[in-house]
């Protein structure tokens, strides 16, 4: 009987799935071939930018809500794949020899070294997922290796942005300085401020948010995953089962830090600017406060968190250009008082209880952990029986 | 005779001069039950945090199976088949109790084959036999944050039992339990003594009397007396150190 029960919860299971994969490729259909007879230009390329910034939510979400890595740091991963990106589309319009309007400005005469490779585009494409990859592995290993956990990683990734904000801030004639790159003309023979060019980036987007999505999901289902969780909750237990979790830390950290560059290229492709800004502290922990709004843990919160708030950002900064930042510290405030596991949290236990209050589904139980009790169930199910 | 399963020769770890064991000798045979009594502050917790790789040893070597230790961090430790469990329960609180044991049970701890290899049936087969074993089939897909106290510590020793480790050090296992959840325990790990090395570290007098057949009393981080529980119970330095001042207490 027990395997039975195993066989059946397999099938359902993948039945779910399924449904799951159906779902994600019909809301990534519908804002491909629908949202765009909705909403066009300025709102369309909006919504863009902000699907590029879900997949850094994701990034964040992966190693906060599930492996408990408090990272402080992202906008730097987030700004090398802009910069990478950013890199090549200054250097495909030029003809051979000629050099970026800004090197000219500040006269650089010949093409610093590694700027060279991103003339490629296939080189620049790579680099988006592994300069980030390589740096996040690199920092994560020496970092988790000597278990520095808790605030003390997070202090670390803050410090992090800071040495690299002032080293891309100061290269003036390496990276146009506060400036940033920007004035994209042409990539792959398009001109980028084309609307065709544009929705190919917007479809894109979408393609890898789903991507992204489908990679998260794979990795924290399943017993990567459980571990993942594992590591969360209780480190030296996981230590003390014969896991070495500095390895572990390490891949996931290198994931979160590639995801979070294609999040800043995507971003970067549509906004038609990087700078250092990017490597702002705020910016990174407004990464976090997305996922917080979303809802820790959970893949669609971070994704919605990360809609919500920019919407609400960008709604509330047109009509109080002032204020938006008192509204964006009440929002967090508020979540981590009222809603502690975010809007998704809410919506999986209030929000269905108030669903049932509403249309008077379910019954209420007078002892609810009467009710959850499995051992009452199947006594239960056996005197019916 | 065989290999000794741990032998511990002049053991000390001192921390910033505080010597929290102080030369202390030590061994088990194969398939040992022991359990070590002593009063608070007498060492016990140290002494199991350097067998398992925790703390490192000043001076002297703890060696298991003929192995020294000292070269071996917690998780190689766990690998070389030992299996500690806390003084609170520690289980992972938001898995599922087979979750729990899933993480425990996997074979290949490396990062590869626990991304990429499916649950082999037989570790399923194993999963649910110790499901049976502790007693939490119909709690298996239960989050473990809601287990009751005495079903967390039997959850934890099952945790233990899928690493499949030759030596179990448990420390305090009945602490905080009712006493028909104490018997529960017992009986466990007396069954588990069938084909596991064990170290049990506790305070329960009546607890002791049932599982043990060799006791060892720490005191002030040092070996005070070793022998059957009689032995022990009637030897006059152990009652000045340590069930003296317990009757006190009572």
């Amino acid at each position: 009987m027990v395997i039975n029960l195993g066989n059946r919860l397999k099938g359902k299971s993948k039945n779910n799935l399924l449904i799951e994969a159906g779902i994600v490729v019909g809301i990534a259909l519908v804002l491909i071939l629908i949202v765009p007879l909705l909403v066009q230009g300025f709102r369309l390329n909006m919504l863009g930018r902000f699907l590029a910034l879900a997949i850094a939510a994701l990034a964040i979400d992966l190693i906060w809500g599930y492996t408990g890595l408090l990272s402080l740091g992202h906008g730097v991963f987030f700004a090398l794949g802009g910069y990478a990106i950013a890199m090549h589309l200054q250097l495909a319009p030029l003809a051979p020899g000629t050099l970026p309007e800004f090197m000219n400005l500040y006269g650089v005469t010949e093409l610093p070294f590694f700027w060279q490779p991103f003339a490629s585009f296939g080189f620049s494409a790579i680099a988006v997922l592994v300069i980030p990859l390589l740096l996040g592995a690199a920092l994560g290993y020496l970092v988790f290796r000597n278990r520095i956990r808790g605030v003390y990683f997070s202090i670390l990734t803050q410090a992090a942005t800071i040495v690299f904000f002032n080293f891309f801030n100061g290269q003036q004639k390496l990276f146009n300085g506060t400036n940033g790159l920007t004035n994209y003309k042409t990539i792959l023979g398009a001109s980028v401020s084309e609307p065709q060019t544009q929705f190919v980036f917007y479809t894109l987007t979408i393609v890898f948010l789903a991507a992204t999505y489908a990679l998260c999901r794979w990795l924290t289902s399943g017993r990567f995953g459980k571990l993942l969780v594992a590591i969360r909750d209780d480190e030296s237990r996981v230590r003390f089962s014969g896991y070495n979790p500095t390895g572990f830390k390490v891949v996931v950290f290198g994931i979160s830090a590639a995801l979070a560059g294609l999040s800043g290229a995507m971003f970067t492709i549509q906004t038609g600017l990087i700078s250092p800004r990017a490597m702002d502290i705020a910016f990174s922990i407004e990464m976090v406060i997305w996922v917080a709004v979303g809802g820790r843990a959970s893949l669609v919160g971070a994704i919605l968190g990360a809609l919500v708030v920019n919407f609400g950002k960008s709604l509330l900064s047109e009509q109080f250009p002032d204020i938006w930042l008192f509204f964006q510290g009440a929002l967090f405030l508020i979540v981590v008082t009222v809603l502690p596991d975010g809007l998704i949290g809410w919506l999986r236990t209030e929000g269905m209880n108030l669903l049932d209050k509403i249309f008077g589904g379910k019954h209420i139980a007078t002892y609810p952990s009467l009710e959850e009790d499995p051992e009452v169930q199947r006594e239960r199910e056996t005197l019916n029986k | 005779m065989a290999e000794k399963i741990l032998e511990i020769n002049n053991l000390t770890v001192s921390f910033d001069g505080f010597k929290a064991l102080n030369n202390l000798n030590f061994s088990m045979e194969p398939g040992e039950l022991r359990v070590i009594i002593g009063p608070n502050g007498a060492g016990k917790t140290t002494f199991l945090d350097v067998i398992t790789g925790k703390t490192k040893p000043t001076i002297g070597t703890v060696a298991f199976k003929g192995k020294d230790l000292r070269k071996f961090s917690e998780h190689q430790v766990a690998l070389l088949g030992i299996g500690r469990k806390f003084q609170t329960p520690r289980i992972y609180l938001n898995l599922t109790t087979r979750e729990n044991f899933e993480i425990a049970c996997n074979r290949n701890k490396n990062i590869f084959s626990t991304l990429f290899a499916k649950i082999p049936s037989q570790e399923k087969q194993t999963i649910a036999g110790l499901l049976e074993t502790v007693g939490l089939t119909a709690k298996a897909d239960m989050k473990a944050a809601l287990l009751s106290h005495g079903e967390k510590q039997r959850l934890e020793i099952g945790m233990l039992v899928a690493q499949s480790p030759d030596l179990l050090l448990v420390d305090e296992p009945v602490a905080g339990l009712t006493d028909e959840e104490t018997e529960n325990v017992g009986s466990l790990l007396l069954a588990l003594a069938e084909s596991h090395s064990i170290v049990v570290i506790e305070h329960d007098m009546e607890f002791v009397r049932q599982i043990a057949k060799q006791v060892t009393v720490l005191h002030e981080g040092t070996v005070l007396c070793e022998g059957n529980f009689e032995e022990v119970q009637n030897d006059p330095r152990v009652i000045e150190v340590y069930l003296g001042s317990q009757e006190e207490h009572e």
